[in-house]
């Protein structure tokens, strides 16, 4: 027999070595997968893993790599507070929206001034956004006990509409020739989040991105947040008792994913996006939270996660336009890793023993 | 924008119609959840049911066999997620999370031939003497069988948690699994069977939205309907009969939106869309007291 052991604390190797087993898990069975497929599975492979980064076309892909993973790790640090706290915001992708939407109607309100307080201004207003999204599924659970998953999710749907209507009508871009989709912004100087190193990737979202991981990092270690936020995951009596108040941690840790999330909204629409339309979200919401958990839910490992996401994005497209593998097949393949590593994580919560001492 | 165009009859028609996906999901994933599992995977499972269900019905050309795949689609996936719970002793809610982003992903790949056919449709039925009552008979009994089934499902659920012995022996589970773990009772066995219920359910629902109500497939069609299913089983407080209730309510939100859309109603469609997952957080916000089940969402794991 087989038979599970709880360890006393969980094991600090495999913590480290079960993302990267996951990882592996996921290669293995993604390169059978493209086989069934028809592709060549070490082909496929290599083109999603290596090339972006080490081909003769890498120069290319590289600050894409940059560009594809602010977004993540933005979204995914603010996701992690929460996760830890068990408070589970799943509707990152709503907030994005709105932060991006937000951010973007105080550049078109002011167009075509031009101001450096401008960009500052839709910054802030994005991270608003964001956060005035999250409030809803916080203060509803917090006011009424309303389940915060499916309230935030429900969100999601709503941002998209309220993204498709904005896109066609009231920030249609008056000299757009009736086409949906507002003015670009990056073509407006004082609101465009433009490179700051020409040709490296590196906007103002990739910034914030790093700034996140070393406030998120402070937080968590040395600060008393960052304490309640375990304590309350681990225990969340022994965390009730101590004075932290469950309806305070629900509202901060709502509010800092949401006010992140919105934050990446607004530097994609004023950066690479450039634009509100229709089909301006891609999913980076929902993503962000494989690449939390992938992160094992601290800074560090996510800015990771967050690169190794990026890459399969990055790779995946490559893959798409020189093997002709299906989209999806990448959608896949990251829900694939996420489901290896909730599988691999039993053993740094459990010992495995076999035989009849099993029992023990 | 003109009201005689909505025809109270039709819109009540089609309100069961609109409904039976989400009812077909929530009735699953309520039987999941008196087992004290939490599985949030129900849109991956809806949706991997939707695009099995089709490739079925269009390779056979039946859309019985169709449902039947898109059962045995649903359950199998939903093995995955039992697997991981019950035995690998993963969280419920990231896992399920994990479900719902593999079944989308999954079902897109699975579904790339298949864009733009029509499904084979179930040939008309005219239920004798019951279709025939005016009024009535057009509001209930003109339906395509599936609607029928559902609501077969759903009695047969209230009757098998209600009066059976097994129903009771799920439902001791559900509310505490040391006790019923205790009692000699195979918590694990019980659960991969209701988790397999509910991912079966689940692809029903989805295939009725592929096969019956759109019916064609496209990539994410299910649209949330997944998550609506989730809210409806708290909203029903974990209960069979209410869980219709919430069902049809939700589906007369989405009928009567659609009807205002198609009657030219001054508000722009996109706001229109949003009504149905608006009127679910309203119906979340005023149902919320209701008690789940004593051991829902969490780990089992007996340490002898």
């Amino acid at each position: 027999m087989i038979a599970l052991v709880r360890r006393a604390a969980p094991s600090q190797g495999w913590t480290y070595a079960a993302p990267i087993l996951a990882v592996f898990l996921t290669m293995i069975v993604g390169a059978a997968l493209f086989a069934a497929l028809g592709q060549d599975p070490v082909v496929t492979i290599r083109t999603i893993f290596y090339d972006p980064l080490f081909s003769e076309f890498a120069w290319f892909y590289r600050p894409q790599l940059l560009v594809k993973g602010a977004p993540l790790v933005l979204i995914a640090i603010g996701l992690s507070f929460g996760f830890r706290a068990g408070v589970w915001n799943i509707g990152a992708e709503g907030q994005y929206i709105i932060g991006a939407l937000a951010g973007a109607a105080v550049g078109l309100a002011l167009y075509p001034m031009e101001n450096r307080l401008i960009f500052p201004l839709m910054v802030l207003a994005g991270a608003l956004g964001g956060w005035a999204w999250a409030m809803i599924p916080a203060v509803l659970r917090v006011r009424f006990g309303t389940n915060e998953i499916l309230v935030s999710l429900m969100l999601v749907y709503v941002a998209e509409q309220l993204l498709a209507s904005m896109a066609l009508g009231a920030m249609r871009n008056p000299e757009g020739m009736g086409f949906p989709g507002s003015r670009n912004l990056a073509q407006y100087p004082s609101a465009a989040n433009l490179e700051l190193i020409a040709g490296s990737g590196m906007h103002w979202g990739v910034v914030a991105a790093f700034i996140a991981v070393i406030f998120a990092y402070i937080m968590l270690t040395r600060h008393v947040f960052g304490f309640q936020v375990r304590l309350a995951g681990l225990a969340p009596r022994a965390a009730a008792f101590s004075g932290v108040s469950p309806g305070g941690l629900i509202l901060v840790c709502m509010g800092i994913s949401g006010a992140l999330a919105g934050l990446a909204g607004l530097f994609e629409v004023a950066g690479p996006a450039g634009q509100v339309s229709i089909d301006f979200n891609v999913g980076y919401g929902f993503t962000a939270i494989i690449v939390a958990f992938l992160g094992r839910l601290h800074p560090v490992g996510i800015l990771l996660a967050g690169g190794l996401m990026a890459l399969t994005y990055i790779g995946g497209e490559i893959a798409q336009s020189q093997l002709g593998l299906p989209a999806a097949a990448i959608q896949l393949l990251q829900g694939m890793l996420l489901f290896f590593l909730l599988a691999v994580d039993v053993l740094t919560h459990y010992r495995v023993r076999f035989g009849k001492g099993a029992e023990a | 924008m003109d009201f005689s165009a909505i025809n109270p009859v039709l819109l009540l028609a089609s309100l069961m119609v609109a409904a039976t996906p989400i009812l077909l999901a929530a009735i699953g994933e309520l039987v999941v959840e008196r087992a004290g599992v939490l599985n949030l995977g129900v849109e991956g499972m809806m949706i991997t049911g939707a695009v099995c269900g089709f490739i079925v019905a269009v390779n056979s050309g039946s859309p019985w066999l169709g449902f039947a795949g898109a059962a045995v689609g649903g359950a199998l996936l939903s093995v995955l997620f039992g697997l991981l719970t019950q035995y690998l002793l993963s969280n419920q809610v990231a896992t399920g999370l994990a479900l719902t982003l593999f079944g989308l992903g999954l079902s897109a790949l699975m579904g790339q031939g298949y864009i733009g056919i029509k499904a084979p449709s179930f040939p008309d039925w005219h239920i004798p003497l019951l279709g025939d009552i005016p009024v009535i008979g057009e509001i209930v009994f003109q339906h395509d069988p599936m609607v029928y089934v559902g609501l077969l499902i759903v009695t047969a659920v209230w009757a098998f948690l209600t009066y059976s012995r097994a129903g009771l022996i799920l439902r001791a589970v559900g509310e505490n699994h040391d006790a019923a773990h205790a009692l000699g009772y195979k918590v694990r066995a019980i659960r991969m069977m209701a988790i397999m219920f509910g991912g079966a359910c689940a692809g029903l629902g989805g295939a009725y939205l592929s096969l019956v109500r759109v019916p064609q497939w496209t990539e994410g069609m299910t649209a949330g309907a997944g998550w609506i299913a989730l809210a409806i089983v708290v909203f029903a407080n974990w209960k069979p009969g209410r869980l219709l209730l919430g069902a049809y309510l939700f589906g007369g939100v989405t009928v009567l939106q659609l009807n205002l859309q198609a009657a030219g109603f001054a508000i722009p469609v996109e706001y229109l869309s949003m009504s149905p997952y608006l009127a679910t957080i309203v119906v979340l916000v005023i149902m919320s007291s209701g008690r789940a089940p004593g051991s829902l969402g969490r780990i089992f794991h007996a340490s002898r």
